[in-house]
């Protein structure tokens, strides 16, 4: 059981340098590995990363606040849309005015729907997200003279650091990728410190408490609504930002971001690395990508074997990847248990 | 005028299939509190198999009269399969959060979305014969196809056919009791076990039977049971989930908005029946129909 009373400062201490340590070794890893694998790899891992980031964002709802989204895929299609028409409609080339226009945009998007999605709770919240991201799609699908339509738009390569950094010329593929790759690891790290902070900060323990007993918390005085409405922006805007940092990669945004099979796979991803921790949905990320990638390698029927391992965790794993690698930690070391 | 007499036609032909599709969802919503997403997969199944099989009548010369009964088969075929997916699947999440059961339902829309493409392939399977079993009909100048006012008269039969059961039969008391109070439908001796799989096997033969009679006017694709859960949502969302006459509405809403909106607004057709779905969940939240 999680001690959710005792704030007990003195012994958490301890394993959150533990935890620290922990995470800059991560990062001195993620740092050095595109030295030692391939090109491909570091193309993958690139996109790991950004699946890692959109689920963050969606496990601050589904995790934290006990909201299950299926209309995740909105948020992520505004942010790969949103630098598209920036490209397309006022010619903008660089990754900063991207990530400066695209994020509020993204935000603000995500306050809108929220403001709707947050007067319902369990299964109507999940339709209502779902419903409203397909309206997005639908637009998408059908205003094909600004869309594209199923086409999608084409992103090109951005320059990076205010045209610091630009691809041209021989090589640029590879220079992209490596380049991209720190990019977006920079962008990575931040995101998991900032939901860190959120997710530890007052703010935070309160969507918990909500998440845990919601008449307990409107009685302590929490405003229900105004939470989860915070909680959706959030959320909203890191999926938002995932979906403009996802764009330039893949050098193609199509409805297909919009389409609600791809909110089930963020709540997939969130679900295979384990919603009841905050690394579960940073493992997820990367592991979802790395299993489709080749699944779709491997065989045509790869959502077939999407399909059955989704089953199978849910009965077998509802923990998720960390989730069970923690029952395994805690059980290897039962003088622990007791805290 | 005869524009318009096809036009509403048309939408009673579309709103017979949807209500089909979310009847079913919503049945099995009611009596089971389970948002099945595989509903549409189940729909395009009962397309699928039905197609299949009149073709390979067809390929053995049997009558085009005698295809036309492999329709119902093809319900009954999407029954069975729902019989065999509750108790196996779906049982083990009665007790576990919403979020696991509405997992287990997507992650089983996947296996049968390849299951389907394993099992057909990528080609669209049509059995358009059957259409021309039934003569044209004449309306003002132009020509509508007699084969649709079969499915309108199906989708009636079935909707008069649910509500009997439901309402006038002891069968049907079971099942609203079992929705009411699962645990004390229990106490009184009820088998809860035997309605949830037959209010399931019900609900997926309403799906099924939804896909067999579209498919001589349509061929089955890959991808159709996708679009159809979405629009079943819209249904049962309009009508209120777990409420017959809720589907039944919403499914006239949704059929008469679509054509609507294809005559006058083509591009903006899906996003006005999301939009419809959105504004019902916020203004009423249950759904025109819906208690629960």
């Amino acid at each position: 059981m999680k001690a959710d009373v005792d704030p007990a400062p003195t012994v958490s201490y301890r394993p959150e340098l533990l935890l620290a340590a922990g995470a800059a070794a991560v990062l001195v890893v993620l740092l050095l590995l595109p030295l030692f694998i391939g090109l491909y790899q570091t193309q993958l891992l690139t996109y790991g990363m950004i699946a890692a980031i959109a689920a963050l964002g969606f496990n601050l709802l589904l995790g934290y606040t006990g909201l299950l989204s299926f209309g995740h895929s909105a948020f992520f299609g505004i942010g790969a849309y949103s630098i598209a028409f920036l490209l397309r409609y006022a010619g903008i080339t660089s990754m900063e005015l991207y990530l400066l226009i695209g994020v509020p945009v993204a935000a603000l998007s995500s306050a809108l729907l929220g403001y709707i999605c947050v007067r319902h709770t369990r299964i109507f919240f999940g339709i209502l997200t779902l419903a409203l991201s397909q309206v997005l799609y639908g637009l998408a699908l059908k205003l094909f003279w600004i869309t594209g339509g199923t086409d999608g738009l084409r992103v090109a390569r951005p320059t990076l650091l205010g045209g610091l950094v630009t691809f041209t010329g021989r090589d640029a593929f590879q220079r992209f990728i490596h380049g991209y790759y720190y990019y977006v690891l920079a962008i990575f790290a931040l995101c998991v410190i900032v939901m860190w902070v959120i997710v530890h900060s007052p703010f935070g323990k309160a969507l918990q408490a909500i998440r845990d007993n919601e008449t307990r918390a409107a009685f302590l005085g929490l405003r229900i609504p105004r939470f989860r409405w915070v909680a959706f922006l959030i959320s909203g805007t890191f999926t938002g930002l995932a979906g403009i940092l996802w764009a330039p990669l893949n050098g193609l945004t199509t409805p297909d971001v919009l389409y609600w099979p791809f909110s089930g796979e963020i709540v997939f991803t969130a679900l295979i690395g384990g919603f009841r921790n905050f690394t579960g949905p940073i493992v997820g990320g990367i592991v979802f990508t790395y299993l489709k990638t080749y699944a779709v390698a491997t065989t045509e029927y790869w959502q077939l074997l999407l399909g059955v391992v989704l089953v199978l965790l849910v009965v077998l794993l509802p923990t998720g990847i960390v989730g069970a690698l923690v029952a395994v930690a805690r059980r290897l070391r039962p003088r622990e248990r007791s805290s | 005028m005869s524009i318009l007499v096809i036009q509403i036609l048309n939408s009673l032909f579309y709103a017979s299939v949807l209500f089909l599709i979310a009847a079913g969802l919503s049945l099995i919503f009611g009596v089971m509190r389970i948002v099945n997403m595989a509903h549409g997969s189940l729909y395009a199944i009962g397309a699928f198999v039905t197609a299949w099989m009149v073709s390979r009548a067809i390929a053995y010369q049997v009558p085009i009269g005698l295809a036309f009964l492999l329709i119902p088969v093809g319900a009954v075929v999407v029954a069975l399969i729902g019989a065999a997916l509750e108790p196996t699947l779906l049982r083990p999440f009665y007790r576990r959060a919403e979020e696991y059961q509405l997992l287990v339902t997507f992650g089983l829309l996947l296996i049968l979305e390849d299951l389907m493409r394993f099992l057909w392939g990528g080609l669209p399977l049509s059995a358009d014969p059957i259409m021309d079993l039934f003569p044209s009909i004449r309306i003002g100048g132009l020509i509508y196809p007699g084969y649709n006012f079969v499915v309108i008269l199906i989708g009636v039969v079935a909707a008069a056919g649910l509500w009997a059961v439901i309402y006038r039969t002891k069968f049907g008391v079971m099942l609203r009791a079992t929705s009411q109070d699962r645990r004390m439908a229990s106490a009184l001796g009820l088998n809860v076990g035997l309605v949830y799989v037959s209010a399931f096997a019900i609900g997926c033969f309403m799906a099924g039977l939804g896909g067999a009679i579209i498919v001589p006017t349509q061929a089955a694709v890959l991808g159709m049971g996708i679009d159809a859960l979405v629009l079943a949502f819209v249904v049962v969302v309009i009508g209120g989930l777990g409420s017959l006459q809720g589907a039944l509405v919403g499914a006239l809403i949704v059929a008469f908005v679509r054509t609507v909106s294809i005559q006058y607004f083509p591009e903006v057709e899906l996003a006005v029946l999301y939009l419809i779905a959105a504004v019902v969940l916020l203004v009423k939240p249950t759904g025109l129909f819906g208690g629960a």
